[in-house]
């Protein structure tokens, strides 16, 4: 706009309804700050702070804090679980939403059950997921137990041996989020326009074809926001490891969030717990805003 | 500088006693936060209620408020949190295992501050020594013992009967737990085990349990000090080889980690003929096993042993004089013979004194229940549980060692001499 152009008389005019405006804003934005933007400035000045003992307060001690965490196994440990999580979590559960939301979108009987079976497991809290999950992986009478005894096949703790825990807890994760994602997709599904599937079913084109040239395309703001809540999940999630296994055996399991939690409020060593946690934040920081800005350019709107 | 000194300590001294005077004129009624923690099955929440209520009504100047706090885990997390914000409950019943943890973190007073009549010497003296080792420190007694337990073994009778032993013989030593497992330990026609001789818990934190086994070898992990570990030593490792060697060797246990919330249900199933576990799941699978058990104190290696566990009862250093003493005789309150009997008989913790098992109520719910006095005749080779300054991150250390060797992916030795070098790097500041 001309800045000519402008009315005079609208500034002082504007200023109130700034002012309003801001008024209007303080409640959530003094939560905002209370909560959340004043913890994580704290966390990153305490990250560079001892811990204290007793009396004795914390003093500077500069990246110290950091140096442990390099040195430290289970942090890698933890590190490397996360990630193995995450790249097993994030596709996975995204993929199956987005064929679970093209399946049930479709005209079929039964439809609002389908739809209510698979939404299920986002509805039940973690902590009763992770029993119920506990059951099927109990070692001789557990449900995957019975499964395979039926086809003979040989008995396995799933949980208690260390090359299959981490597998074990990631399927739990793929199938609470599945459900979650496919109503963004399902969503999105009844809010392309019907005339786009018939014009492209005159002109002859594939269901594949179809899939790919214009649904995919279509649903790609609904992908990025799914993504970023998948990435952030895949970081905080952590219910299911305190419930399942704690972090065993031998850290197999212990995620970030988790060796976090152990850091912080059993060790009470809340320096480098506060060093974790600078970590785990810019890693999510710089995941999401990578994510909208490389993939932001892909999306229709 | 001095005189205003002096003139500044004769305006604090004013200040608190008229604070006192004022106190004691308004306040007639001294508030106790008391937090509290649910380990076990039943309605425990109940009963600490129930007790508070008929407290307070014999003491009408105090006023215990038990606060509900979730797991050993939460409720420390609350406390310790509270304590650093400046607001921590006068009170609070937390694992006895982390009584350096509160020490170093300067949270508790000794109980021995409250101490004063001979009545009150006589009470500190009358609970069972094995509880009280994890409760004293450097000569001063840091929490009374509460809800306390240790390490028994079940079997299953009607197994005992299938597989030709005597229903009512449990395994004395490990040679006999080890061949009694071999003989209860069933198989279908492919192979598959279908009933385990014996297990032992191996999740979240299978230091308790490995306890008894290296007790019963003759090797206390720690010392008392709680600043030198023994992971490594030749005895620890050889405890541990024995319980590798039962499923890998033997096959009469089940191989990787067994989850301890799992084997009371693996016994009840009966997946599983003889299980290690606390006295505190003893009402649990009495009201649940549909087949007669037996409850044993745990085989002898060299000699018996187990380990203490459970919660002691802590007085926090920042609830104000009154408070404190208040807890104090609410802490004494809850341990007198009677009511300590009925909180055994309810929750399956072992009654914290000897003059509790001469209560009328105790005795007679012993002559009707034998298994209630196995917990109390093995605290005689009782050892306090494994407690060390950074307590957690220790056990977290020798937890690790033991999953790793019982999971295969390092040997007896190797797991055990990692734990002990991380041990060490981690007391280095408390010798």
């Amino acid at each position: 706009m001309d800045p000519g152009l402008r009315r005079d008389d609208a500034k002082p005019m504007n200023h109130q309804r700034q002012a309003h405006a801001y008024l209007m804003l303080l409640p959530a934005l003094a939560l905002l700050v209370a909560f959340t933007h004043y913890p994580a400035v704290a966390t990153f000045i305490d990250s560079f702070m001892s811990t204290p003992k007793g009396s004795k307060p914390p003093s500077f001690v500069g990246l110290e804090n950091y140096r442990i965490m390099v040195e430290d196994p289970i942090f890698w440990q933890a590190f490397r679980n996360n990630l193995w999580f995450a790249l097993a979590t994030i596709p996975l559960s995204v993929g199956l939403a987005l064929a679970m939301a093209l399946w049930v979108n479709a005209r079929l009987s039964g439809q609002a059950f389908l739809r209510m079976a698979y939404f299920t497991p986002t509805v039940l809290p973690m902590i009763a997921v992770a029993n119920i999950w506990l059951f099927f992986y109990t070692p001789t009478y557990g449900l995957l137990e019975q499964i395979g005894g039926v086809f003979g096949l040989p008995s396995h703790n799933w949980l208690g041996d260390k090359s299959t825990a981490l597998g074990a807890i990631t399927m739990v994760a793929i199938w609470k989020e599945a459900g979650f994602f496919m109503i963004f997709y399902l969503a999105a599904l009844q809010g392309i326009n019907p005339s786009l599937r018939e014009a492209a079913a005159i002109e002859g084109a594939g269901r594949w074809f179809f899939f790919r040239r214009v649904l995919w395309p279509l649903l790609m703001p609904t992908t990025i926001f799914v993504l970023v809540n998948a990435v952030i999940n895949a970081f905080r999630m952590v219910d299911h490891v305190v419930v399942m296994t704690r972090g065993g055996p031998d850290n197999a399991t212990s995620l970030l969030l988790f060796h976090l939690y152990e850091v912080g409020f059993r060790y009470w060593d809340t320096g480098y717990a506060a060093a974790i946690t600078v970590v785990l934040l810019g890693v999510l920081a710089s995941v999401a805003l990578a994510q909208f800005f490389l993939m932001d350019r892909k999306a229709h709107y | 500088m001095k005189r205003l000194n002096h003139t500044f300590a004769k305006l604090a001294t004013a200040v608190a006693s008229a604070s006192l005077i004022a106190s004691s004129a308004f306040a007639q009624t001294t508030e106790v936060p008391f937090y509290f923690p649910v380990a076990v099955g039943g309605p425990i929440t109940k009963f600490i209620d129930q007790f508070a209520a008929d407290f307070n009504k014999e003491n009408p100047t105090i006023k215990v408020s038990p606060i509900y706090a979730g797991s050993y885990q939460d409720t420390i997390v609350k406390a310790l949190t509270a304590n650093k914000a400046g607001t921590p409950p006068a009170a609070s019943v937390l694992l006895s295992t982390d009584t350096f943890t509160l020490i170093d973190d300067d949270a508790i007073v000794p109980i021995d501050n409250f101490v004063r009549t001979d009545d009150d010497k006589k009470w500190l003296n009358g609970f069972y020594k094995a509880f009280m080792l994890n409760s004293q420190v450097g000569g001063k007694t840091w929490g009374v013992p509460f809800q306390r337990s240790t390490v028994v073994l079940y079997w299953n009778k009607e197994a005992f009967k299938e597989a030709g032993l005597d229903p009512n013989k449990p395994p004395a030593t490990w040679a006999e737990m080890v061949s009694m497992a071999q003989k209860l330990t069933k198989k279908d026609a492919s192979g598959k085990v279908t009933q385990y001789g014996i297990q032992i818990p191996s999740s979240g934190f299978p230091y308790w349990l490995f306890q008894g086994l290296a007790t019963q070898n003759e090797v206390i992990l720690a010392n008392e000090a709680g600043t030198q570990t023994k992971f490594d030593d030749p005895k620890v490792i050889e405890a541990l080889q024995f319980w590798v060697d039962l499923s890998k060797k033997h096959g009469v246990h089940p191989p990787g980690i067994v989850e301890w919330g799992t084997t009371p249900k693996d016994f009840m199933e009966k997946k599983s003929a003889m299980i290690w576990t606390t006295t505190g799941n003893l009402s649990n699978i009495r009201n649940n096993a549909k087949f007669e058990f037996g409850v044993a104190m745990l085989p002898a290696g060299k000699k018996r042993g187990s380990p203490t566990g459970g919660g002691n009862f802590f007085i926090f250093k920042k609830a104000t004089l009154a408070q404190q003493e208040a807890a104090f005789r609410f802490a004494k309150w809850l341990t007198q013979p009677e009511r300590a009997a009925q909180w055994g008989i309810d929750t399956g913790y072992v009654a914290v004194s000897p003059a509790a098992f001469d209560t009328p109520a105790l005795k007679k719910y012993a002559s009707e229940f034998p298994p209630a006095t196995v917990a109390r005749d093995q605290l005689q080779f009782a050892v306090a549980e494994l407690s060390t300054h950074d307590n957690q991150r220790v056990a977290k250390a020798f937890n690790d060692g033991l999953q790793a060797a019982i999971t295969g992916s390092k040997t007896a030795e190797q797991a055990m001499k990692d734990a002990q070098r991380e041990a060490e790097r981690l007391l280095r500041g408390f010798k």
